[in-house]
């Protein structure tokens, strides 16, 4: 084991080094730093060319600079970073990449993770209703989705969702077309996902179309748009919504033990609903404290599984942990949300909260809930862009190894065994479904910190991938060199990380072999 | 039934353990069952005629070269006859009726005209031409690069296969349009045809990944080891021998790679280091004119939508190759079409042997499927799940 760490530190340090030196010269050879100066009218041209010579050290080979610049980085092993400046702004690499660094990861984690859910979960669903008219139409969709330029949705998102929106807030009345659609779509949707009899197709499709047009009542008649809230009514029937999903996904509602224990647990998030205001208000909020509390509402939600027991003791401490996490959820956007009015009538805000540009609005300070508002306001649409990019690839996925995994013996036992559907799936067909993912996963992850290139330039975030781009337009060597190292280094990490998980998920992968 | 008196050459009515494959396979060359595979596809099918209407389009409108076209005006071309301060310049095209507009109507420009006058049409038309000629062009170089270095890594395997692997290795350390943005900063200015050329050398890796591992295999296979035997040079073994072989999974990776490329160059060309000022290209387009979005909407919508097209169709066709090279995922048939194939056979069977009951209801069909099941009938009785109708 500690052998094959060392080895996996030379070659990744070899390749490191090797990839730097590669990019060094393409990039030397690609930009041109005395651009704008061939152009200049100024008289004393020849002079300027000259002082640019000096100070870029551009009459040294390449290979000179680039051992210079090696030099400073590899100061950053004993903690001495100097990866060079910026020339033009003077400003120093190191803290150019931190900012960016933070600007991106706040970007991408909640894209990265709702993309993830959501095409895991979708082609899953694809896979066990292969060939079906849902399964085609999922195909369909994340073939187009997979198709479609970045800079092309995220302009579309802008003008319509954004400033369409926008509009929609500042008279929010809904059209009849509207609800006919939503519950057409909501219907057909859950009819096809869940399949089976003509009967059950219309039941299903009944109760999704019902289920789409109670909570678009209830969002016209409680003028939801303008004021939202979920009120401790609201925060109660999704707790107990998410309680009976989860034991259903989890253990099936025949296991009443879990079931009461995830009941319990909603019903704790209601009675504490009342209490968690005051604590709030008297003890304010910032992100360590909601991160704490959300791992709080996790081991209480455990503890409650654990007093409920009983010989299966482990499914239910799952289910109530599990089930602690939306009725959590809930409550944070049930705070989130008392917020809104405040802020939409904001003056800097001015009753368009969705905003096209940059990371936060200029000059707008308000409390914790105020500016986490505007940080979704503004994360909203580069969210849903990379969201709809990278969701396609893991439906596609997803579906593959389901279908992988469906054709094994084992799913065959299983069956044979005489266990439910719910237990093939979920136990036997999902889980080991979700190994070939662990291996595209974390380098997914990881190297989603090199930045999303084209939605940080349109949508004016200045993160990893501006920070590349506008370097490189800039011609300006430093900081794309920054760039490239921190990029080269993920991508080693993430692929090592790749393969120490899959050996971990897979015991037939031996690590030192 | 024939469960008494079991025939000893099943004729073809009668279904047996592989009757499909059988049935399906009978005959033919492995091209031509590829061809079949490919062909029932019907996503792919689509796509390669819509692709191939997009590029005649594109080539026969404005023209190749200086080969004219059909189309009045070239790509540049600014109409004297247009007023750009009265007249936005919208397009011309017409819906039919039945759509809603005013009758079909090809118009003067039918996708309208930018802020300067110029024709829209000719423009997408020769961004698509771009965008279709780098996506050949970084395909070609794309599959020569990744198949040499995945043939010669696979086959010789040890320091060879090191020193290339490792190289592949460097490449794939950094994301697609990082380096592709370096090179095309680089030869952007060149033209479109040496861009391509340097993209096409970003996006071999997992070409060159997937042969080698295919090589690998295929190296230890007897057919290799005769022609080995038989005298033939290493060159004939893997360029006669090994390469058809692994034809299947090359093609079809080409073909995603294929789409790749069109999104990769419309995006380097959005932030511009891909295809430079005189050249036009869809990203370019886009790209240009998006501040244009409230104004002249129709300069956004046309190249966009042409890229959607051009990388949509190439990914249904490479959906489609897959599954006719691997036959794994093969097609299968729903509960529902294999019910009516059950019920047609059953009741072709009660005509011919008329002392049997009548069961030519679903219900019947279902407690004769229960029967067998737990009968356990291995030879697949009439309600046989492999009976010939299931490929509907």
């Amino acid at each position: 084991m500690v052998m094959f760490f060392v080895r996996r530190l030379l070659t990744s340090s070899l390749v490191v080094l090797v990839s730097t030196f590669v990019m060094y010269v393409l990039v030397s050879i690609a930009i041109d730093p005395l651009a704008d100066l061939r152009t200049s009218t100024a008289p004393n041209k020849e002079q300027l060319i000259e002082q640019r010579r000096q100070l870029l050290q551009l009459d040294e080979s390449v290979f000179h600079r680039y051992f210079d610049w090696l030099g400073g980085a590899a100061g950053c092993v004993v903690g001495q970073c100097d990866l060079g400046s910026n020339w033009k702004t003077n400003q120093q690499v190191t803290d150019l990449l931190s900012g960016a660094i933070l600007t991106t990861l706040q970007l991408v984690s909640l894209a990265t993770v709702l993309a993830i859910l959501i095409g895991v979960f979708v082609g899953i669903v694809s896979a066990l209703r292969q060939y079906s008219g849902f399964d085609y139409s999922i195909t369909f969709v994340s073939f187009l989705l997979y198709s479609l330029p970045t800079f092309w949705v995220a302009v579309l998102l802008k003008q319509f969702l954004a400033i369409g929106f926008n509009d929609f807030l500042a008279d929010p009345s809904i059209a009849w077309w509207f609800y006919v659609i939503c519950v057409v779509l909501a219907g057909l949707t859950l009819m096809a996902a869940l399949g089976g009899t003509a009967k059950n197709r219309l039941r299903n499709f009944a109760i999704a179309g019902g289920a789409t047009l109670v909570v678009l009542l209830y969002v016209e008649l409680t003028d939801f748009i303008s004021n939202p809230t979920l009120g401790i009514v609201g925060v109660a029937v999704l707790s107990i919504g998410a309680a009976f999903c989860v034991t259903i996904l989890s253990t099936g509602l025949s296991d009443r033990r879990s079931l009461y224990a995830a009941l319990s647990v909603a019903g704790l998030g209601i009675v504490l609903y009342q209490p968690m205001r005051y604590f709030w208000y008297y003890a304010g909020a910032s992100w360590p404290i909601v991160i704490g509390m959300g791992l709080l509402a996790v081991v209480v939600g455990g503890l409650v599984g654990f007093l409920w027991g009983g010989p299966d003791r482990s499914t239910v401490v799952r289910t109530a942990a599990f089930t602690a996490v939306p009725v959590a959820l809930f409550l944070f956007l049930d705070r989130l949300f008392s917020t809104w009015d405040v802020y939409v009538n904001h003056v800097r805000i001015g009753g368009r909260p969705i905003s096209t540009s940059g990371r936060r609005t200029p000059n707008f300070d308000g409390n914790f809930w105020m500016q986490t508002l505007d940080l979704f306001g503004h994360l909203l649409l580069p969210t849903l862009t990379l969201t709809l990019i990278s969701f396609a690839a893991y439906t596609r996925y997803a579906r593959a190894s389901t279908l992988e995994v469906l054709n094994q013996d084992y799913i065959r036992t299983a069956r044979a065994k005489g266990l439910t559907e719910r237990t093939v799936i979920m136990r036997h067909a999902f889980r080991n479904a979700l190994i070939p993912l662990a291996s595209i996963v974390p380098v997914d992850i990881i190297t989603l910190i090199g930045g999303a290139v084209i939605t940080e330039r349109i949508f004016g975030w200045r993160g990893m991938g501006f920070l590349f781009a506008d370097s490189l337009n800039q011609n300006v060597i430093d900081p794309i060199m920054a760039y490239l190292l921190v990029v080269a280094i993920l991508a080693v990490v993430a692929n090592f990380v790749a393969d120490l998980v899959y050996a971990v998920l897979d015991p037939r992968i031996r690590v030192n072999a | 039934m024939t469960m008494t008196t079991p025939p000893p050459v099943p004729t073809p009515d009668e279904p047996h353990e592989n009757g499909i494959e059988n049935r399906d396979v009978a005959g033919l060359s492995q091209g031509r069952i590829v061809l079949r595979r490919f062909l029932s596809h019907r996503g792919a099918l689509v796509g390669m005629v819509v692709l191939a209407l997009v590029a005649i389009l594109a080539f026969s409108s404005i023209g190749v070269g200086n080969i004219p076209g059909w189309w009045k005006y070239a790509p540049g071309d600014r109409p004297a006859e247009f007023d750009a301060v009265n007249d936005r310049g919208g397009p011309t095209l017409g819906l039919p009726t039945w759509l809603g507009g005013s009758g079909l109507a090809w118009g003067d420009a039918p996708f309208g005209r930018d802020n300067l006058g110029r024709d829209i049409f000719a423009r997408t038309m020769l961004g698509a031409q771009t965008s279709l000629i780098v996506m050949a062009i970084m395909g070609i170089v794309a599959a020569v690069m990744g198949i040499a270095v995945g043939a010669l890594a696979g086959y010789y395997r040890g320091a060879t296969d090191q020193v290339l692997m490792r190289f592949t290795d460097l490449v794939i350390t950094f994301p697609l349009i990082v380096i592709g943005a370096v090179l095309g900063k680089m030869a952007g200015d060149s033209g479109v045809y040496v861009l391509a050329l340097v993209l096409g050398l970003v996006v071999w890796t997992t070409l060159a990944r997937l042969v080698r591992a295919e090589f690998l295999s295929l190296r230890e296979r007897e057919f290799v080891d005769a022609a080995r035997v038989a005298g033939a040079s290493d060159t004939r073994i893997i360029l006669k021998h090994m390469l058809p072989n692994a034809m299947g999974p090359i093609i079809v990776n080409t073909t995603l790679l294929m789409s790749a490329a069109v999104l990769l160059e419309a995006s380097l060309s959005y932030l511009g280091f891909g295809v430079k000022a005189p050249d036009i290209s869809l990203g370019k387009m886009v790209s240009d004119y998006q501040s244009y979005f409230q104004t002249r909407p129709w300069l956004f919508w046309w190249p966009g939508a042409f890229i959607i097209v051009i990388a949509l169709c190439v990914n249904f066709i490479g959906d489609g190759l897959r599954d006719a090279f691997d036959p794994r995922q093969r097609k299968i048939p729903s509960l529902r079409a294999m019910n009516r194939a059950r019920l047609a056979q059953q009741e072709s069977l009660t005509a011919a042997t008329p002392a049997l009951p009548t069961t030519a209801d679903v219900a019947g069909v279902d407690v004769e499927k229960r029967r067998r099941d737990v009968g356990g009938d291995h030879r697949g009785g009439p309600g046989g799940a492999n009976g010939p109708g299931g490929l509907t």
